[in-house]
């Protein structure tokens, strides 16, 4: 079918009718890539913009026996409760505690790790260790929430040594609120540290292995090589992950957070993907529920932008 | 290029190789000393620290999780969601990769933009419930494969992967009668084997771990997968979640033994597949990396 008007446009045009190709000559001959297009087009669609459309509830009072659209409009109403509510500077502390922590531990880690990995000369022990260190990545929070629980509940492997060195009680890791960001910051940096130097070592393979003999024969031990050669290869793949994480800033991971929270951390635990979850789903205030997770997710897009203008003001190339 | 290395070098080096060393184990370990676990008895269980040996090999607490139906099933479930799964998602992401890789197709940067855009903002976790119930996908098993069917940042690698194919293959195919149907699958698409097996696994990966989807739509527990009936079995049993009840279908609560065998369950498929996804997932994520 294409063959025939791209044979048939070439007529026209060798018959003297010249003639700009209009769109719908352009869309007939890939009319087959329009018809591909179908099928993903209607799931963004429907799993991704409708549901933007239907943050204007946060704008309404939902009713499920009004609907949609029957629901009153009550402007601001939902976000000025939660604005008053007590839960909100408890909410904002402890999501904005647990990332600045993941920020300080948990994004340097994958740098150091490839820095470190980068220093390895026997190809076949990197490799081993690499291997290694990517599994926990494909593994569930379930899994690693199971885990978690069977190492360092009270009678567990940890608890185990501890006591045999000497404590009287066993450390209640799971149900002292003290322990609970300690054991998410340990838990991210465990599962993600590994899989995240991928995109580090990538970066560092692209360096010309002629810059380091270059520096040996300049008297550059392996400190310099590192500052001068090393560093400024993944700079830039630094910047761009420091803009992704600051746009989620707001974003603790519910899977994680949900399965690890429990009634006796829960002061420490709740955070606002938790927050809607419960309010939402299970107490029903959809409305309400919603204005929460609208205003995160303003904060969210606000932060992308301003981290990646930020990058674009020192040189960098930001993202966007 | 041998040059004499210093002492600090040498330390450095030490540390180094010893430290990696110690991090690579502690990412294998648990799962060899759950492992170890589910073939133990409880009295080991509960006396010995870390071991990977099991004193004596008993299938006590596989024996248990099958006494009832509960599991059995909730695995067949996470298998059919997974395969169906990853399949539907293959569909959507190579159908819409595909046109979205050619640069004359009109619309082509309205719509990446549009794509792109919800790598930054979302409807959210309500929003997307509610699309979801009025759908009438509750209890259904598309509610677990539909919504995750596209992960815009696997579909653009796709789409870059597409882009960097010669086109003057394609062109041939045309040139040959070809319409743009039958280009992307004879031609583009066995060109895209190891493309469509890195993600297909990712996609599979994911459909397996994925447990927020059938704890937000999946309210008959009797069509729960996997990995929600493994936290009601470990977590909740456990005693550290809120409304802590087991299955009433088991007839004694789960032993210790008997959790750390429902964790292999959740376990073994991932680690089985690793060896095939470690082979293909750091050229698959590089392909991507190339920004445009």
């Amino acid at each position: 079918m294409n063959g025939v008007s791209l044979q048939a446009a070439g007529g026209k045009t060798a018959a003297g009718k010249v003639k700009k190709t209009s769109k719908l000559t352009l869309i007939r001959k890939d009319i087959w890539l329009y018809i591909l297009l179908i099928p993903g087009v209607i799931h963004y669609i429907v799993f991704k913009y409708m549901p933007m459309w239907g943050l204007l509830i946060a704008f309404k009072d939902y009713n499920a026996y009004l609907g949609f659209f029957n629901s009153p409009w009550v402007g601001f109403k939902h976000f000025a409760e939660f604005f008053s509510n007590p839960d909100f500077k408890r909410l904002l502390s402890n999501t904005l505690q647990i990332s600045f922590y993941n920020l300080v531990f948990g994004f340097p880690a994958p740098i150091i790790m490839a820095l470190m990995l980068n220093e390895i000369r026997k190809e076949w022990y990197k490799r081993a260790v690499q291997t290694l260190v990517y599994i926990p990545h494909f593994i569930s929070w379930v899994i690693i929430a199971s885990l978690t629980y069977t190492i360092f509940n009270s009678q567990g492997v940890v608890n185990k040594y501890l006591l045999q060195m000497g404590r009287e009680a066993s450390v209640p890791f799971l149900t002292d609120s003290r322990y609970f960001r300690a054991m998410i910051i340990g838990q991210t940096i465990w599962k993600e540290t590994g899989f995240g130097t991928i995109i580090y070592l990538a970066a560092l393979s692209n360096v010309d292995p002629q810059l380091y003999e270059a520096a040996i024969i300049d008297g550059a031990n392996r400190f310099r090589q590192l500052w001068h050669i090393t560093l400024p290869a993944i700079r830039s793949t630094v910047v761009t992950l420091l803009i992704l994480r600051l746009g989620h800033i707001l974003d603790n991971g519910f899977d994680q957070i949900f399965l690890m929270s429990n009634s006796l951390n829960r002061k420490v635990s709740e955070v606002f993907d938790t927050y809607v979850y419960i309010i939402g789903i299970t107490k029903g205030a959809f409305s309400y529920s919603t204005a929460v997770g609208l205003f995160k997710g303003i904060i969210g897009i606000i932060l992308i932008y301003s981290a990646n203008w930020l990058a674009k003001k020192v040189g960098e190339s930001g993202i966007l | 290029m041998k040059y004499k290395r210093s002492f600090l070098s040498r330390l450095f080096d030490a540390f180094n190789y010893t430290f990696l060393g110690a991090f690579a184990c502690t990412a294998i370990l648990p799962f060899l000393y759950v492992l170890a676990c589910s073939f133990s008895s409880e009295k080991e269980i509960l006396e010995r620290p870390f071991y990977i040996i099991p004193r004596n090999i008993q299938l006590t607490a596989y024996k248990y999780i099958f006494s009832s139906p509960t599991l059995p099933r909730a695995f067949m479930i996470s298998v059919f969601v997974t395969i169906a799964g990853s399949a539907t998602a293959m569909f959507f992401t190579l159908t819409l990769a595909y046109p979205l890789s050619k640069k004359y197709l009109l619309g082509r940067n309205i719509l990446l933009a549009l794509i792109s855009f919800t790598l930054v903002f979302g409807g959210g976790m309500i929003p997307t419930f509610l699309v979801i119930k009025s759908l009438g996908f509750i209890n259904k098993f598309w509610a677990l494969i539909l919504p995750g069917a596209i992960s815009t940042w696997n579909l653009l690698v796709v789409k870059n992967f597409f882009q960097e194919l010669p086109q003057e293959l394609e062109d041939s195919a045309r040139v040959d009668g070809c319409n743009a149907l039958g280009t992307f699958l004879r031609i583009v698409l066995p060109l895209s084997m190891p493309v469509i097996a890195t993600f297909t696994l990712f996609y599979a990966v994911g459909y397996w771990n994925d447990y927020r989807s059938s704890l937000l739509y999946m309210t008959d527990n009797k069509k729960w997968p996997l990995q929600l009936v493994l936290r009601q079995i470990v977590l909740m049993a456990a005693g550290n979640i809120d409304g802590a009840t087991f299955d009433e279908a088991y007839t004694q609560p789960p032993l210790e033994g008997s959790k750390n065998a429902v964790i292999v369950f959740g376990t073994a498929p991932i680690l089985l597949v690793y060896p095939f996804l470690q082979k293909h997932f750091v050229k698959g994520i590089m392909i991507g990396a190339i920004k445009g």
